[in-house]
C-alpha cells in the first residue's frame, strides 16, 4: 500500500515536472469554493469569487504542477443552506480542500460539519464570526482571514477620543456575525468610557428600517451600523429619507464597496463615517496596488476589492501556497497539507499573515474613513493601521475567554 | 364547541340588557378611543417606559399600515388570479420583482418616475397575458400541474433577472416632489420650553397608502358595480353558462391575468422606490401575498385589504418590539385564522 501510494506520488511529480501542459485526471487537484451565490449576500459572494480567482490566476491554474479544478458550491448565508452546499461538494463532487463559506452562521455550522469529515481540509472564506474558531474550534477548520471583532481594532477607541461620541446606539442583523462586530465595538468603546445605552437587533434580509431608525433614541451621539449588502443600502437610504442627524459609525461590511457602489441616494449620509476592517481602499502600500490591479481583470470588479474579495483571496492563497508545498498531494487524508497550513505565515497585500494555535489568523487591521474619490466613486480613506491584531484583542486568552460568548445582550454597558 | 357555547352567551347578553351587535360596537369604539388617546395625547413617563417612546410606536403603526398598501397592491393581482380564477400563480413574485427591474430601468433613462411607474404596469401586464394564453389556458382546473409549472417559471426568471440585473441592490430614486418628510399632527414630546415636537413622516409612503386606498377601491368597484365584473363573477361560479350567453370566456379571464400581473409589476415599481430591489425580493412578496390572501380570504378584495393590514402592522410592531421572534407574529396569525376561520377572515364557504 505504502509503495503503491509513493510510487503514484513519484508518477504524479515526474509528469508534474515533465508534462505540465498534458491535464490527465491525476494531474489536477480539485478545491471547492463555497460562497453566497444566492440570497441577500449574492453580491458579496460574487466579489469572494473574484477574491479566489485573482489568487489563482496569480499562479496561472497550477499548483505543483496540477492544474487547478475549481467546483463552486452556493448558498445563501444561512448555515444549513452553507452545510448542504459543504456536503455537496465533499460528499458528492468529492473535494479534499474547501474554501469558504462566506458568512458567520455559515462559519459555525461549516466548522461543525468539518469535524465529521477528518480527511478533508477546510479553510475559511471571509466568515468571522468569533466562535468559528476560538470555542470548540475543528481540527481541520483553518482562517486566514481575521474575526469580525479583530476587524474593529482602534474604532472604539477613535470614535471616543477623536471624534467625541461618548453615546452610541447599534443597529445590527441578529446573528453571530454582527454580535462578533458589535463586541469589537464595544469592548474598546465602553473601556473608554462611552455607553451603549440602546441596540437593535434586525432580522437578516430585513427591508423597511423606519420603524427601527424612529425607535433610537433622540440623545445618542452616534449610531453604529454593522448590517450588511442590500440591509445596508436599505438602513441607509431610509435614514437618510427620514432625515437622519446623527452621524453614523461603519461595522466592516456596512461601508465597504458591496454598499458603497449601490445605485441609490447614501451619499449623503455615508461621507465621514469612520469604519475598521481588514483592508482600505487607499492604501498606499504596493503590495495592495498591485493586488488591485490584479483584481480588476476580473469580470464586473468593483473599483476597488471589498474585504470579500479579500479575505478569499488570502484564504486562497494560503491554500494554494500550503499545497505547494506539499506537492499538492492530499492522498494521505490531508494530514501533511493541514501541518503546512498550520505552520505558514506570508506576506498578503494588507501585510503579514500567521496563525494561532487554535488556526485563526493574526493580522493588521485597518482604520478607514469613508471620503470621496477624485473619480466621484466612494472609498474608504486610510486613517490608521492597527498592527498584528489576534483574536483576544491583545487581552490573555484567560481573561478574555472570561468576557463570555458574544451574544445580543453581551456585551452590554448601558 | 363553539355552536354549544353561542346561545349561552347570547342569553347572557339579552338579559344584561344589549344585544351582541351592540357588544361589539361598544367594544369597537373603546378600541378607537384608546387608539385616539395613544396618538393624540402626549404620553406619560410610565407608556414611554413600557413603549419605547411615542415616536417609535407612532412610527412603527403608521409604517405598518404604509407598508400594508405595498402588500394590498401586490396581493390584490395575486387574489384576483387565486382567488376568482382559481389559477395558482406562484410565479407572482417574480412579476413583482420584474416590475421593478423594468421600472428601473426606464425611470433612470427617461428621468422619468411616472413613466417608469407606467412601464412596469403595462410591460407586465403584457408579460401576464402571455403567461394566461400559452401556459394557464393550456393547464385549465389543474391545480397541481400548475402549480409546479409556475414554480418552474419562478426559479428560471429568478435566475434569468440575476444574469441580467446581477446581485446589486438597485434604489429606484423618486422625484423631488415625492422626496421628503411632512410634518403629520400628531405631538410626539413636549421640550422642556413648553414647546411641542410634531412627527415627521416620509411623504412618498403616504402617498403609496393614498394610491393603495385609491387602486383597491376601484378593484371593488369594478368587481362588483360593473359589467365586466359581473361577467368575472359569473364566469368563476358557471363558466359554461357564461359562455353560453355569449361572453368570450377566455378573453375575460385574460383581462383578469393581464390586470393581475400589472399590479404586480406596479406594486414592484411603488415598492422599489420605497425599499429597495435585489434578488430574492420575489418569494418574499409571493410569501407576502400568500400569507395575506389566506388570512384575508381568497378572492376577496376587501379580504385582501384586512389581510395586509394584519401582517403591515404584526411584522412593523414585532420589528420594533420583539425583533427576533417578530417574523413569528405573521405566521401566528395565520394559523390563527386557519383554526378559526379556515376559508380566511372576508372568505366565503365552499
Amino acid at each position: 500500500m505504502r509503495i503503491h501510494r509513493r510510487a503514484l506520488l513519484a508518477l504524479a511529480v515526474a509528469t508534474g515536472l515533465t508534462a505540465p501542459s498534458l491535464a490527465f485526471a491525476e494531474d489536477s487537484i480539485k478545491i471547492g469554493l463555497l460562497a453566497t451565490f444566492e440570497g441577500p449576500f449574492t453580491v458579496l459572494g460574487e466579489d469572494g469569487e473574484r477574491g479566489a480567482m485573482t489568487a489563482i490566476e496569480e499562479v496561472g491554474g497550477t499548483v505543483a504542477g496540477k492544474k487547478i479544478e475549481i467546483v463552486k458550491g452556493s448558498s445563501d448565508a444561512s448555515p444549513d443552506s452553507a452545510v448542504r452546499a459543504a456536503r455537496k461538494l465533499v460528499e458528492q463532487d468529492g473535494v479534499k480542500v474547501l474554501v469558504g463559506p462566506l458568512s458567520g452562521d455559515e462559519g459555525i455550522a461549516v466548522k461543525d460539519y468539518a469535524k465529521t469529515q477528518p480527511d478533508v481540509t477546510f479553510i475559511n472564506g471571509t466568515s468571522a464570526a468569533q466562535d468559528t474558531t476560538l470555542r470548540d474550534p475543528a481540527e481541520n477548520f483553518f482562517r486566514f482571514s481575521t474575526d469580525g471583532a479583530q476587524w474593529m481594532a482602534g474604532l472604539g477607541t477613535y470614535a471616543y477620543n477623536e471624534k467625541g461620541y461618548k453615546k452610541v446606539a447599534t443597529v445590527a442583523e441578529d446573528y453571530s456575525f454582527p454580535y462578533t462586530q458589535v463586541f469589537g465595538f464595544m469592548a474598546e468603546f465602553c473601556k473608554a468610557g462611552g455607553t451603549v445605552p440602546s441596540k437593535s437587533w434586525v432580522p437578516i434580509g430585513n427591508k423597511d428600517y423606519s420603524s427601527v431608525i424612529a425607535a433610537i433614541p433622540d440623545d445618542v451621539d452616534a449610531i453604529y451600523v454593522a448590517l450588511g449588502g442590500a440591509d445596508g443600502v436599505n438602513f441607509l437610504t431610509q435614514y437618510q429619507q427620514a432625515g437622519g442627524s446623527a452621524p453614523l459609525i461603519g461595522g466592516s461590511i456596512t461601508v465597504d464597496q458591496t454598499v458603497l457602489t449601490s445605485k441609490g441616494k447614501i451619499r449623503e449620509v455615508v461621507i465621514g463615517t469612520p469604519s475598521a476592517g481588514p483592508v482600505a481602499d487607499t492604501n498606499d502600500a504596493p503590495e495592495w496596488k498591485a493586488f488591485v490591479e490584479a483584481y480588476k481583470k476580473q469580470p464586473n470588479a468593483f473599483p476597488s476589492p471589498s474585504l470579500f474579495a479579500h479575505g478569499y483571496y488570502v484564504d486562497m492563497k494560503a491554500t494554494l501556497l500550503a499545497l505547494e508545498q506539499v506537492g499538492a498531494d492530499v492522498s494521505d487524508g490531508g494530514a501533511k497539507l493541514r501541518e503546512a497550513l498550520s505552520k505558514l505565515s506570508f506576506d498578503t497585500p494588507t501585510g503579514k499573515v500567521s496563525l494561532d494555535k487554535n488556526r485563526n489568523a493574526i493580522a493588521d487591521i485597518y482604520l478607514t474613513e469613508v471620503a470621496e474619490g477624485s473619480d466621484g466613486n466612494l472609498y474608504n480613506k486610510l486613517v490608521k493601521v492597527v498592527p498584528q491584531v489576534n483574536q483576544t484583542l491583545g487581552i490573555p486568552e484567560e481573561e478574555f475567554l472570561k468576557l463570555g460568548v458574544v451574544g445580543r445582550d453581551n456585551p452590554s454597558c448601558p | 364547541m363553539s355552536a354549544l357555547e353561542r346561545p349561552g352567551t347570547s342569553a347572557d347578553l339579552s338579559s344584561g340588557g344589549i344585544t351582541r351587535r351592540q357588544a361589539w360596537g361598544l367594544f369597537w369604539l373603546l378600541v378607537a378611543a384608546v387608539l385616539a388617546w395613544l396618538f393624540l395625547a402626549v404620553w406619560p413617563d410610565w407608556l414611554n417606559a413600557v413603549l419605547i417612546s411615542k415616536k417609535a410606536f407612532v412610527s412603527a403603526v403608521f409604517n405598518g399600515v404604509t407598508l400594508a398598501g405595498l402588500y394590498f397592491l401586490v396581493a390584490s393581482g395575486f387574489t384576483l388570479v387565486f382567488g376568482l380564477m382559481r389559477n395558482v400563480n406562484l410565479a407572482h413574485g417574480s412579476l413583482y420583482l420584474l416590475g421593478a427591474y423594468i421600472g428601473y430601468e426606464v425611470a433612470s433613462r427617461t428621468g422619468y418616475w411616472l413613466l417608469g411607474v407606467a412601464a412596469g404596469f403595462i410591460v407586465l401586464a403584457l408579460i401576464g397575458l402571455v403567461m394566461q394564453v400559452f401556459v394557464f389556458r393550456r393547464l385549465e382546473g389543474d391545480d397541481l400541474r400548475q402549480t409546479l409549472v409556475t414554480i418552474g417559471i419562478s426559479i428560471v426568471a429568478a435566475d434569468l433577472m440575476l444574469a441580467v440585473w446581477t446581485g446589486t441592490t438597485y434604489q429606484i430614486v423618486t422625484p423631488a416632489w415625492l422626496d421628503g418628510a411632512v410634518a403629520m399632527p400628531i405631538v410626539t414630546a413636549v421640550k422642556s420650553n413648553g414647546e411641542a415636537v410634531f412627527m415627521r413622516y416620509p411623504f412618498y409612503r403616504l402617498v403609496v397608502l393614498a394610491v393603495a386606498i385609491v387602486i383597491g377601491i376601484g378593484l371593488w368597484l369594478m368587481l362588483n358595480r360593473t359589467r365586466v365584473g359581473m361577467m368575472i363573477r359569473a364566469g368563476v361560479d358557471d363558466r359554461a353558462m357564461l359562455s353560453a350567453s355569449g361572453v368570450n370566456v377566455h378573453a375575460v379571464f385574460a383581462i383578469v391575468f393581464a390586470i393581475g400581473a400589472g399590479l404586480a409589476g406596479f406594486a414592484g415599481v411603488v415598492g422599489g422606490s420605497a425599499l429597495s430591489v435585489a434578488p430574492g425580493e420575489d418569494v418574499r412578496y409571493l410569501l407576502a401575498s400568500l400569507v395575506v390572501v389566506i388570512v384575508g380570504g381568497m378572492g376577496s378584495i376587501t379580504g385582501a385589504a384586512i389581510g395586509a393590514l394584519l401582517i403591515g402592522l404584526a411584522e412593523q410592531i414585532g420589528l420594533v418590539y420583539f425583533p427576533t421572534y417578530g417574523i413569528v407574529l405573521t405566521f401566528v396569525i395565520m394559523v390563527v385564522v386557519l383554526a378559526v376561520r379556515p376559508q380566511g377572515i372576508m372568505g366565503k364557504a365552499r
